[in-house]
């Protein structure tokens, strides 16, 4: 029946006495088929059973009530004589609303996003690319490499302008450090911009980002950052370097912060600023920029838990996987239980290599005797890496340097910043504790 | 206030919308409660801005617009005892509270409004900062059904629908406004009726019923700002106005009479436009730059004006409408209030100046002719004058041409707010159904026959069943019960009876609490001092026979100048102590002796005056009804005595 009169206008009868006029609305895929969705002249939907309705009939739709559109004296903005450019890889980042149905569909043309925002006019004017709509989840290497070659095509051929990727944010921090590797000696700017809140609603947070990424794509700044609110006020916004950050909350603004690590800058998109917080902060550099955009997808992240056979390693290896990052307890430990699967692990060439599921601190293996027999059977310390970034850092050792031994040797140096070697009392976040 | 053939006469139409907030447990989306406990709260604040979103018509929220384009921020200050991250807008909404739907369901029911087989929620777009969204979350829970007024008549209910309450503004200051989130999310039902009502009476007595329908579902959340009106008014001729926040029932005919005046008034300009021969392409946006004439007057107001930075005076001429702009159609307010209200909100300017007002404002006649001379205008012409910024100027006065232009249709479709004096203000065009979106983070409730039933048994009464009831079962007369029942202390009332049972005394007891306040009031005692735990020692006393209906209005009055003190120190201060029998008998064989000669005169008709007499002396000390039966049997007793 749905089928029907789909998006025509019904006159429709109940057996409960309901008498209503509206147009039917296809329902969302895991919506109860027994209902018909009605949006009704008041601009409600609502729900009507199917075997509740005795009659149903297609009538006129009445002319639309003239709706006075006021147009507006648009000032003009002084334009931007930069460009950047955009790359939509999906997310609700770059989306609009669908009123009739209310879905969300995503903004396809540089004009319709210009519309939106249309102050970004005044930081650069720009170019949009859309090569993939993909959920963050459903992310891989092997979009990581395509991204990365995009990116890296983009700045040889236009290497003074800088680009903004628009990406869901469950998996933006595992993309941000993998662009970092990927791409080094930048010559212009390269953000990572997402929303927590969709682009459809009046208190989206996507504006605010993507003005404070186009600042940031229009610095100097010559690194792979993730641009995001900084605070749950719109005040400022935090680039964080493409390896320290994590996405540390469900559903906040805020969620993105830098684990263990000073963010590169604070942007302030209302006043037009950008503050830097570091001084190891890299240029951008109009030579040496390097790609190497290969990705393993023969690694694994595991993450310990009280019990654990070692039979989950045994069946990565034997799958054929070549690195393991675990996330083990606090300065860096497994049960001794599995202590033979990592040593067969070892033997049959795969890299085993230890992070902290305590999130802040790092790794120190030397502390216990478990922690030494580890290292003793071939697992390489992670140092204060997190652990989705030494994930990341391991399938792109394993996809770009075929000697093993340079692998590891690169796993435990500090590339892009993926390491720090000091760690403040001020860079773990105070908790409530009451009065 | 004019007679009900008035307002046929004006074809007075007017709907109404009534907003309760619903005393359930929890929020309508979220866990935090409803009526915030315990003080030791963390107070947060954060700050927003809202952008506006596009409809698919590409038609933007204008005030929303103009909000944004000002760098309009909006401060949240939030206590976590009554707000939570949903308030916040950093955590998705949880699914809708059922109780509260519930309520409305129950609400539905009791007037024969037809429940929809599921329940959608839309986002209905607001913002003014008062939604951290930038939306409101609604529901429309079910259609049709009617109430019905005392004179038989039946107002249609439209719809009912369940919604989150907005943040409380607590000030503004600079771009600035500041809200408080412990309202935000607190369940509404909104019942809307039809246009049935046709006059001031018989929208306060739907306002009324409504109110109380939804006060006898128990679930009716009570004092200041718990029940708001909003009104849909128009009269023949007239367009349908929306007028919001009228928060006193006191104020709603006199909203309803004033927006029904400005209607008319705002026909007949429309009228004497066309009798001037006047068209709308005749008003045209010809600015005029007259900074050098503003500048050479001694205004101190236009001194002021022109004093801010960039500061010009933009002027046009308006032919043939000398007089118009000055005449009265609000108490207090003339025509020129509604083109300056609209210069206002789309320019942002401070306000207007314009030739029926002048001289004014320090401006001489001299002034006023210069004015005249530089605009080229003639006698018969208006001229209306802005002072700002130029840009600001010319949106101020392109906003002002519009206004004009409307007047020519007669009455702009509009939204107002309700002003405290009565009379109603500017506040946006009338928004269209492109405001509504669906909220996609909460899948629809289908609204099974079990929560029908489970909700039927929280249907209210009529009016007229819970008069019925109040007579039948709690022995009061139809009077007595009716005022009872529209009465502030009628839940008070049921408490008791339920605390003590039902019987006659009750009779007593919604006497105090209704007529006997009401009439403390009248006189000036503060009886709000009175606690309901007073109420109830009272009622006690009633109940066991142990104070008069006199000694209850002798109480009541001490306690309301000394409200510390309990029932019985007070009946103690009185010598309220109840006399026995026998000292009542004394003091009335005592009265007949002294009036001897008028018993024997009188006989039995003496009882009046020795009645009269004795009340004087036992008043709150013996039961009326006691001293009744004594002073009868004694004066028999006298007159045979005598006889004999």
């Amino acid at each position: 029946m749905s089928n029907e009169y789909l998006f025509k206008r019904v006159k429709i009868k109940t057996k409960t006495g309901l008498e209503i006029e509206g147009t039917v609305l296809p329902r969302y895929a895991l919506f109860s088929n027994e209902y018909l969705t009605i949006k009704l002249d008041n601009g409600y939907n609502i729900g009507i059973k199917k075997d509740n309705i005795v009659h149903i009939e297609e009538v006129e739709r009445p002319p639309k009530r003239e709706v006075v559109i006021y147009k507006l004296d648009e000032e003009a903005a002084t334009k931007s004589s930069k460009t950047t450019k955009i790359i939509l890889t999906g997310g609700t980042i770059a989306s609009k609303i669908d009123y009739e149905t209310g879905g969300v569909t995503p903004i396809l043309t540089a004009s319709e996003l210009l519309e939106a925002i249309p102050e970004l006019r005044e930081i650069t004017d720009i170019e949009l690319e859309s090569p993939m709509s993909i959920f963050s989840e459903e992310m891989t290497p092997h979009e990581w490499k395509r991204i990365a070659e995009i990116v890296a095509k983009e700045l040889l051929s236009n290497p003074d302008r800088g680009l903004i990727i628009a990406h869901g944010t469950d998996t933006m921090g595992y993309t941000s450090a993998a662009l970092s590797f990927a791409l080094q000696n930048l010559p212009s700017p390269v953000a990572l911009v997402g929303a927590q809140r969709s682009s459809d609603r009046p208190s989206s947070d996507s504006a605010f980002n993507l003005l404070a990424a186009a600042l940031y794509a229009t610095s100097n700044i010559g690194e792979v950052s993730v641009v995001m609110h900084g605070t749950i006020s719109d005040t400022y916004a935090l680039a964080h370097r493409g390896t320290r950050v994590r996405k540390m909350h469900t559903s906040r603004r805020d969620a993105f912060q830098s684990i263990n690590s000073l963010p590169i800058a604070k942007i302030l998109p209302y006043e037009k600023k950008i503050v830097l917080l570091r001084k190891d902060i890299k240029e951008t550099k109009q030579e040496g920029f390097e790609a190497k955009t290969n990705f393993s997808d023969k690694v694994a992240l595991i993450k310990f838990y009280p019990g654990m056979s070692g039979d989950v390693i045994d069946f990565l290896v034997d799958k054929g996987y070549r690195g393991i990052v675990i996330e083990g307890t606090g300065l860096g430990h497994v049960s001794l239980r599995l202590l033979n699967s990592i040593k067969r692990a070892v033997e049959q060439e795969a890299i085993v290599t230890m992070t902290s599921q305590c999130i802040f601190g790092t790794i120190n293996m030397n502390v216990y005797s478990t922690g030494r027999k580890l290292l003793e059977a071939g697992v390489l310390p992670s140092a204060d890496m997190l652990p989705e970034t030494a994930f990341v850092k391991l399938s792109w050792l394993l996809g770009n340097y075929n000697d093993i031994d340079v692998v590891k040797k690169l796993y435990v140096t500090n590339l892009v910043g993926e390491i720090e070697y000091r760690r403040t009392i001020s860079a773990f976040p105070r908790w409530y504790h009451g009065e | 206030m004019e007679n009900e053939n008035y307002y046929q006469k004006i074809g007075l139409k007017v709907g109404l919308e009534v907003h309760q907030q619903l005393d359930v447990e929890r929020k309508l989306f979220c866990n935090c409660p409803v009526t915030p406990q315990g003080d030791n709260a963390i107070l947060s604040s954060f700050e927003r801005r809202l952008r506006p979103t596009r409809s698919e018509l590409g038609e933007i929220d204008i005030a929303a617009y103009f909000e944004w384009k000002r760098g309009r921020k909006y401060i949240y200050q939030s206590s976590e005892n009554t707000s939570c991250l949903v308030e916040a807008d950093e955590e998705p909404p949880h699914p809708i509270n059922i109780e509260a739907v519930r309520v409305g369901l129950a609400f539905a029911h009791s007037v024969g409004s037809t429940p929809v087989d599921e329940l959608h929620v839309m986002r209905k777009i607001v913002i003014d900062g008062s939604n951290t969204t930038g939306f409101q979350r609604t529901a429309l829970l079910s259609i049709g059904g009617s109430i019905e007024l005392s004179n038989g008549k039946k107002i249609r209910i439209s719809t009912i629908c369940v919604e989150e309450d907005s943040s409380k503004k607590l000030g503004e200051e600079d771009n600035n406004v500041i809200y408080d989130l412990e309202r935000l999310g607190v369940p509404l039902l909104e019942i809307s009726t039809q246009p049935d009502i046709n006059t001031p009476e018989e929208a306060v007595e739907t306002a009324l019923t409504i109110g109380l329908m939804l006060r006898l579902t128990g679930k009716a959340k009570r004092g200041i700002g718990s029940v708001r009106q909003d009104l849909n008014i128009s009269v023949r001729g007239g367009t349908k106005v929306e007028v919001k926040g009228v928060q006193e029932l006191e104020l709603l005919p006199l909203v309803i009479e004033n927006e029904a005046r400005r209607q008319l008034k705002l026909l007949e300009i429309k009228e004497l436009l066309l009798q001037r021969g006047l068209k709308k392409e005749d008003i045209a946006l010809n600015f005029v730059d007259i900074t050098d004439v503003l500048s050479k007057t001694d205004s101190k107001v236009v001194k002021k004006l022109l004093s801010k930075e960039n500061a010009v005076g933009l002027a046009i001429c308006v032919p043939k409408m000398r007089g118009l702009l000055g005449m009265e159609i609000q108490p207090g307010k003339r025509f020129g209030t509604e083109l300056s209200d609209y210069a206002k909100f789309w320019g942002g300017v401070k306000g207007i100046i314009h030739s029926d007002e002048l001289p004014g404002y320090g401006l001489s006649i001299n002034d006023v002719r210069a004015i005249y001379e530089k605009l080229k205008c003639s006698e018969e012409d208006a001229f209306i004058v802005i002072i700002d910024e130029e840009r600001k100027a010319r949106e101020g006065l392109r906003a002002v041409v519009d206004r004009l232009k409307m007047a020519f249709d007669g009455v702009p479709p509009e939204t107002r707010a309700a002003m405290p004096d009565g009379t109603t203000r500017f506040m946006r065009p009338l928004p269209g159904s492109a405001r509504m979106y669906p909220e996609t983070d909460i899948p629809p409730l289908v609204i099974t026959s079990e929560l029908l039933s489970s909700a039927k048994q929280l249907a209210p009464p009529t009016p007229k069943e819970a008069i019925q009831l109040l007579v039948s079962e709690y022995n009061l007369n139809e009077e007595l019960a009716k005022e009872l029942l529209f009465d502030e202390n009628y839940a008070l009332f049921m408490d008791i009876a339920k605390l003590l049972g039902k019987g006659s005394y009750l009779k007593t007891v919604a006497w105090m609490l209704v007529q006997l306040r009401k009439a403390l009031k009248r006189e000036g005692f503060q009886v709000e001092n009175i606690t309901k735990e007073q109420y109830v020692s009272l009622s006690q006393k009633i109940y066991e026979e142990k104070i008069t209906k006199e000694g209850v209005e002798e109480v009541i009055k001490y306690l309301c100048n000394n409200p510390s003190l309990s029932v019985d120190e007070v009946m103690d201060k009185l010598g309220l102590k109840p006399l026995d029998m026998e000292a009542i008998n004394a003091i009335i064989k005592k009265i007949i002796e002294e009036n001897a000669k008028i018993v024997e005169e009188k006989g039995e008709k003496a009882f009046g005056i020795i009645m009269g007499k004795a009340m004087e002396i036992l008043r709150g000390r013996a039961q009326g009804k006691i001293v009744s039966e004594l002073v009868r049997r004694n004066i028999n007793e006298y007159l045979s005595a005598k006889k004999g």
